[in-house]
């Protein structure tokens, strides 16, 4: 009995969670009219854009072993890059190129940090979150950056709000997921990320050139930080120094949801894409509810910890 | 024997679902007794010592201590009623000093607040109790060497005055030297009337410390008696269930030409200078104490440790100091004494540990084709005979024996030519050690060159053709088998050349 529970909860996991808890939300008279509508649901994926492309990073990054603490700060630093450059009167694309490339950077930063100075991930990011967060604020000159317009004030909305079509930013969080999943999955990349993760020195002695694997991870991490700022700055449409403090935990919640292990060697981007889901159904389910903000927080904070606990009792009581 | 029966167990049964991990197993130890419990990996030694613990409760059978019931409720409670036990592992808790280790659990206080006095004094005489009454007290625990920890966790145990102390594999990560300690320590206790149940893999140990024996085989007792009527073919035959006529395989072997050679390899702290020559289809053995730096050589030639001095060439090749990646590319391998925290990934599969070094032959522009790395995969671990669901199973569900084929498998699946073993039999059970030591022999008579570290003696006399032995970081006194015996080793080993 317990093994079979084991096995359907290995396998489905998540998913279960996600159906659950939409259906919390799809009983009650208060908001069974409107929460089980197409026209919500392109609420929640537009809502869970950003956390998406953050966790797909963030699989990345505690699959390695890993964590980082500075998405929110990225975000925040490239997306008042992003309206600096609209402002300089910059394309959506070399903008976009430019904001993935600052995010990169950063991961750059992070992971050579990491791997050359020999110091926990947990410490530098830590650093870099402060670091991050500053440069925006002084980029930005301590204020909003505005601009007039920008084809970027578009993908995270479309032209008929009750239309039956998806905003382009929920497309390429799909589509980034399904080529994140793949690599991970299939490429000699993606292994060498697990058996980081997983064990480092046996990684080391099989060849693996682990300083430059964690340098490259964070690079990618970095890219897809950088992606979600554009987004940030889309939903926006102004350049704000101050937004999306605390996200990373949003970003991590996800991830660690989806049934990755902090101790590295196991996660799916699938599982962290539910987890980013479930966190944007609550959140949504809740307002629909009329509870207050405090009580969202709460049930999220109560999420995380039965995620996990459900996550060790299908492992057998190995975290 | 009935009149100072200190603990029987009788008819014990133990079922994990389906497994029948125990079925009636008996065992009598009587007072003052050193007891070996043996059995090959698998065959319900630990299930037996945590129902012994109360870490599981039996399905079946009964069990007295003393004469009255035994039934212990949990690992507490069985410490509480007199039995002790001491893991393969050592369990101390490294940033405090040798007497809160000693003490901790069962501290001297006054309201919460530590009798220093008393604290020291009971520490210092379950120290002095097992002889080391001279320890340094407020030393970190970390600080001790792995011998001398252990010493601290026995001194612990010894704190709830225990009628019997089970050892598990108590000399597992011991010097020859400190294992003589241990056994003095085990005299010791013998003679304070303790009941001693020794679990360990090393037959000769226990046929030296032992008074009696019982052996287990899939989960049933499959002999017990005086161990001074029994001898180690007797032993072995009734672990395995089959007479071991030849644990090694015949090894007439020509070596060819040199295909490694090391010049005064330097590697500090350990290794001041280490020379040698492997040819191919020679199984070259390195004997020395723990610590003499064998271990260490080995990392400096594939790399894993920086290498100050010397030089090495690979199939004649000046090959200089690189990195693991370069080695195998150059087709040396390497098996880690340490499987769990250096050899193995052990939450991924066995497809994925036994190609991780090769992963860009399994398909084109770094993807990988899942279907040919498992058939490597299936190829390798079928040649060698690991047990498992599938080579998508996680490691970690595989015994000690299975995992080290799985890391065996690497090396083969790879090729390496150049195989650099560090002790690839420690810690799996007589059955699997006879099929890697034939797997050694076949792949010698491949013509492919393995370096052997080994702490045991007759593993080395039985398989290589050269043998030379570390003493406090330098190779010295390379010599054919022929010429070498189990003194001799040891003699030179501990430095009287």
């Amino acid at each position: 009995m317990t093994a079979l529970v084991r096995r359907i909860l290995g396998k489905a996991g998540p998913f279960i969670g996600l159906v659950l808890v939409i259906g919390l939300f799809s009983i009650p008279a208060e908001t069974r009219e409107h929460f089980l509508t197409f026209h919500n649901f392109k609420i929640i994926f537009t809502q869970t854009v950003i956390v998406s492309i953050g966790a797909l990073g963030m699989t990345l990054i505690i699959v390695s072993g890993a964590i980082d603490l500075s998405v929110g700060s990225t975000i925040a630093l490239t997306g008042v890059v992003g309206a600096l450059l609209i402002q300089r009167g910059w394309g959506a694309a070399a903008t976009t190129a430019a904001a993935v490339c600052v995010g990169g950077g950063v991961g750059f930063l992070n992971g050579s940090a990491v791997a050359f100075l020999r110091m926990p991930s947990f410490i530098i990011t830590l650093g870099m979150l402060g670091i991050g967060r500053g440069m925006a604020k002084w980029l930005a000159d301590n204020q909003t950056v505005n601009f007039d317009f920008s084809p970027i004030n578009g993908w995270m909305t479309t032209s008929n709000p009750s239309g039956a079509e998806l905003p382009a930013g929920v497309w390429v969080a799909v589509a980034l997921a399904v080529v994140t999943s793949l690599v991970l999955r299939k490429t000699v990349f993606g292994r060498h990320v697990f058996a980081l993760g997983s064990n480092e020195a046996a990684a080391r002695l099989c060849g693996v050139a682990t300083v430059r694997l964690k340098i490259v991870v964070f690079a990618v991490a970095g890219c897809l930080f950088g992606l979600a700022g554009i987004f940030q700055l889309s939903r926006l449409r102004v350049g704000d120094p101050t937004v999306a403090v605390g996200l990373e935990l949003d970003v991590i919640a996800a991830v660690i949801i989806g049934g990755a292990s902090l101790n590295g060697g196991v996660g799916t981007v699938l599982g962290s894409i539910i987890g980013a889901l479930i966190m944007s159904v609550l959140r949504n389910g809740s307002q629909q509810m009329g509870w207050p903000n405090y009580f969202q927080e709460i049930i999220i904070g109560l999420v995380i910890i039965v995620a996990v606990f459900l996550d060790r009792f299908r492992r057998g009581g190995k975290a | 024997m009935k009149s100072n029966l200190r603990l029987r167990l009788d008819g014990i049964s133990k079922s994990f679902g389906a497994t029948r991990a125990l079925k009636s197993v008996s065992l009598e130890v009587a007072a003052g007794e050193v007891h070996a419990l043996i059995g090959e990996n698998g065959a319900g030694k630990s299930t037996l010592l945590k129902i012994l613990s109360g870490a599981h409760q039996s399905d079946a059978g009964t069990m007295e201590l003393e004469g009255r019931p035994y039934r212990p409720s949990g690992p507490l409670d069985a410490r509480r009623r007199g039995v002790a036990m001491i893991y393969q592992e050592v369990n101390l808790v490294p940033h405090l000093s040798a007497r809160e280790n000693i003490l901790l659990g069962s501290e001297s206080s006054t309201f919460g607040w530590i009798d220093a006095g008393a604290s020291r004094d009971r520490a210092r005489e379950a120290l002095a109790a097992l002889g080391y009454g001279h320890f340094p007290l407020e030393r970190a625990a970390m600080e001790f060497s792995i011998a001398e920890q252990q010493v601290i966790d026995i001194a612990r145990a010894l704190l709830a005055q225990p009628r019997v102390l089970v050892m598990d594999e108590p000399t597992s990560s011991l010097t020859r030297s400190d294992t003589e300690k241990l056994f003095a320590v085990i005299a010791r206790l013998r003679a304070q009337g303790v009941s001693i149940i020794y679990v360990s893999h090393f037959l000769e140990e226990c046929r030296r410390t032992c008074d009696r024996y019982t052996i287990l085989k899939d989960g049933e007792t499959a002999g017990a008696g005086a161990m001074k009527d029994a001898g180690a073919d007797t032993l072995v035959a009734l672990m395995t269930g089959r007479p071991v006529t030849a644990l090694y395989p015949a090894g007439l072997r020509e070596p060819g030409p040199v295909v490694l050679e090391a010049r005064s390899v330097q590697s500090p702290p350990r290794v001041e200078s280490a020379s040698f020559r492997l040819r191919e289809g020679e199984v070259f053995g390195i004997a020395g104490l723990i610590g003499a730096g064998r271990t260490d050589l080995l990392r400096a030639l594939f790399g894993l440790d920086a290498a100050a001095a010397g030089d090495v060439a690979v199939f004649g090749k000046p090959a200089g100091w690189a990195t693991p990646r370069r080695r195998w590319s150059e087709g040396v391998g390497f098996l880690s004494e340490n499987r769990k925290e250096e050899g193995l990934m052990l939450n991924l599969s066995i497809q994925d540990n036994v190609t991780l070094t090769k992963l860009e032959t399994f398909g084109r522009l770094g993807w990988i084709s899942r279907k040919r790395q498992a058939a490597a995969a299936r190829r390798w671990t079928g040649e060698l005979g690991v047990k498992c669901r599938g080579v998508d199973q996680d490691v970690v569900e595989l015994s000690g024996g299975n995992q080290q084929k799985v890391a065996l498998a690497r090396l083969l699946a790879h090729p390496a030519r150049i195989l650099l073993l560090d002790e690839p039999t420690r810690g799996i059970d007589v059955g699997s050690k006879a099929q890697v030591y034939e797997i050694i022999g076949r792949l010698a008579a491949e013509g492919k060159s393995v370096v052997l570290v080994s702490s045991y003696l007759p593993e080395l006399l039985g398989m290589c053709d050269t043998i030379g032995v570390m003493v406090r970081g330098r190779l010295v006194a390379v010599r054919p088998r022929g010429e070498w015996s189990e003194p001799e080793l040891l003699r030179v080993a501990v430095g009287n050349e």
